[in-house]
């Protein structure tokens, strides 16, 4: 019984490390399975993957008008205090007014892309963009106003 | 072919005959050749004999040297090509074409560092230990055969030799560790100790084998025996055995993953070389790299043949073919193959236990490299090997 497990042992061992070299070996044999993206090089054709997160931004149509309603949503989800939103008194046509964002503040270095006002927002005004090169000489430029100059809230959208 | 070197006015003129009738004199063209020729003008123009020696030994050392810093940039490149291969990724790309110059500038770097030394070390035995293991080392290299007639010193007791003379860099390894006054290093050093000690067993039994097979310990003569096939080849199953067996205890002699307990990346942050730095480091490298082509090259040498052709029985015109690739380059594909898979290992296993370690060798390498030097001695007298 002893001997039978000692021999049994050696075999499993041996076949078990004679699986693992068989993958190494495949693996240096077949150069195409290599996933290495080299990243400086391949610029131009990188793509990230889906989920990606490189920064938050506010998709305008090419009216330049944004779907943001200036609910602050979003500001009170965030755990950093990335964003601020600077809101304004709007004259409707009809005489009434309405609530909208003047600028939407938002601190790119205080962002830890955890997409929690992404999920917040109602609307569906800011999402998470897949651009990763932030790094700048200034912290000031960290920055950003994310609604463009002169846009206005889309039509429809309350 | 034939080569003769006359020299007239100091100049070197080479005449070649070419001679198409044989292909033995095809091959006698070769290192050992040239090598003669090289003492011969030496003998020719300093008429001392000892001046002579003293030369010949020089011009041996600097190249043998010069060919080893070769090989350990080149063992280094290959080193992290193969674990980059293996592990799915490029490996050095940057540094000259396709990374081939990423050593010359790691090397570069070393030279540049600081060689520190440590306040409470023991200051002389921190110097001496990378020395040492370099010698050790390079000790090794002398009966090796590079190719035919080709080797430094064709010692007659050549297995034996290496296999004593390689186990003394585990007192250079001891020496670092001790000397080190760091904890972790002094940990890494003993536990290299327990391994060397054990896993030198294995090895000499496994070396055993071919030489109750080819009756004789000096390499030259193990060579020349397999002139008509290759011992493992020749031997069957129980060569085999023990050729495995080979690879397996002299990659823990030489501290290689899966058994680097002694520097042990991860738990003992470098092990016994942990307060070396700058080109000390570098000469446990260096060490390393040289370890690692010795142990090869006798694992070549004793079971493929070293630099003798792959020869089948008397199969006269497949050997004659086979005769027409030099010996040198038998000798290195050989050994680069067994440096590929040793190298296959590093980057495929993972880190034994110190337990495990030992039960490795002492329940199971050894017990088996015993019954098989029983059956290899049994085949001998019997006679059952081709």
């Amino acid at each position: 019984m002893f001997l039978k497990d000692y021999f049994t042992t050696i075999f499993k061992s041996t076949k078990s490390l004679l699986t693992g070299m068989k993958l190494t070996g495949y693996y240096f044999t077949h150069p195409k399975e290599i996933k290495t993206e080299q990243y400086p090089d391949n610029r131009a054709t990188l793509t990230m993957f889906d989920r990606f997160k490189g920064e938050v931004v506010m998709p305008h149509d090419e009216k330049n008008e944004h779907r943001c309603t200036g609910c602050q949503a979003c500001e009170i989800a965030c755990p950093n205090g990335t964003i601020k939103i600077i809101t304004k008194q709007e004259l409707q046509p009809d005489g009434k007014k309405k609530k909208a964002i003047d600028t939407f503040v938002y601190h790119l270095e205080l962002c830890t892309m955890c997409n929690m006002c992404v999920v917040a927002c109602p609307s569906d005004a800011i999402k998470m963009a897949q651009t990763f090169e932030h790094s700048v000489y200034d912290k000031k430029s960290l920055k950003k106003v994310l609604n463009k100059p002169g846009s206005k809230i889309m039509e429809g959208v309350e | 072919m034939e080569l003769l070197i006359l020299f007239r006015n100091q100049r070197l003129i080479l005449h070649l005959h070419f001679k198409t009738n044989t292909v033995n004199q095809f091959l006698t063209i070769s290192f050992s050749s040239i090598a003669a020729a090289i003492h011969n003008w030496l003998a020719l123009s300093i008429p001392n004999e000892t001046l002579v020696k003293v030369i010949d030994l020089t011009i041996t050392g600097v190249l043998l040297l010069g060919f080893l810093v070769i090989l350990c940039f080149f063992l280094g490149y290959m080193e992290r090509k193969v674990a980059g291969f293996m592990q799915a990724r490029y490996g050095p790309n940057r540094v000259g074409p396709y990374g081939s110059l990423q050593i010359v500038a790691d090397t570069v770097k070393l030279l540049f560092k600081e060689g520190l030394t440590p306040k409470a070390s023991d200051k002389f035995l921190f110097h001496l230990a990378p020395v040492i293991i370099v010698v050790a080392s390079l000790l090794v290299m002398a009966p090796i055969a590079f190719a035919s007639n080709f080797q430094i010193w064709d010692i007659s007791i050549g297995v034996l030799y290496m296999s004593s003379v390689s186990s003394i860099a585990v007192i250079g390894i001891l020496m670092a560790g001790y000397s080190s006054y760091n904890k972790y290093s002094l940990l890494g050093a003993m536990r290299s100790g327990a391994q060397i000690v054990s896993y030198e067993l294995s090895v000499g039994l496994s070396l055993i084998a071919i030489v109750i097979l080819s009756g004789s310990l000096q390499l030259s003569h193990i060579v020349e025996s397999q002139r008509d096939g290759w011992w493992i080849y020749k031997g069957h199953l129980p060569i085999i055995i023990s050729f495995v067996i080979f690879l397996i205890a002299s990659t823990a002699e030489i501290n290689r993953a899966p058994f680097d307990l002694a520097e042990a990346e991860q738990e003992l942050t470098a092990g016994f070389h942990t307060e070396y730095s700058g080109m000390k480091f570098a000469m446990f490298l260096l060490a390393e790299y040289i370890n690692l082509f010795v142990v090869s090259a006798i694992a070549a040498t004793i079971f493929f043949g070293g630099w003798m052709p792959f020869h089948l029985g008397h199969w006269e015109a497949f050997n004659h073919i086979m005769n027409f690739i030099p010996g040198f380059i038998w000798f290195f594909g050989k050994t680069f193959f067994i440096i590929f898979i040793i190298m296959q290992f590093r980057w495929t296993f993972p880190r034994l236990r110190v337990d495990q370690l030992l039960t490795l060798e002492w329940k199971y390498l050894l017990p088996i490299s015993m019954v098989n030097t029983i059956l290899v001695t049994v085949m001998a007298i019997m006679g059952w090997h081709f």
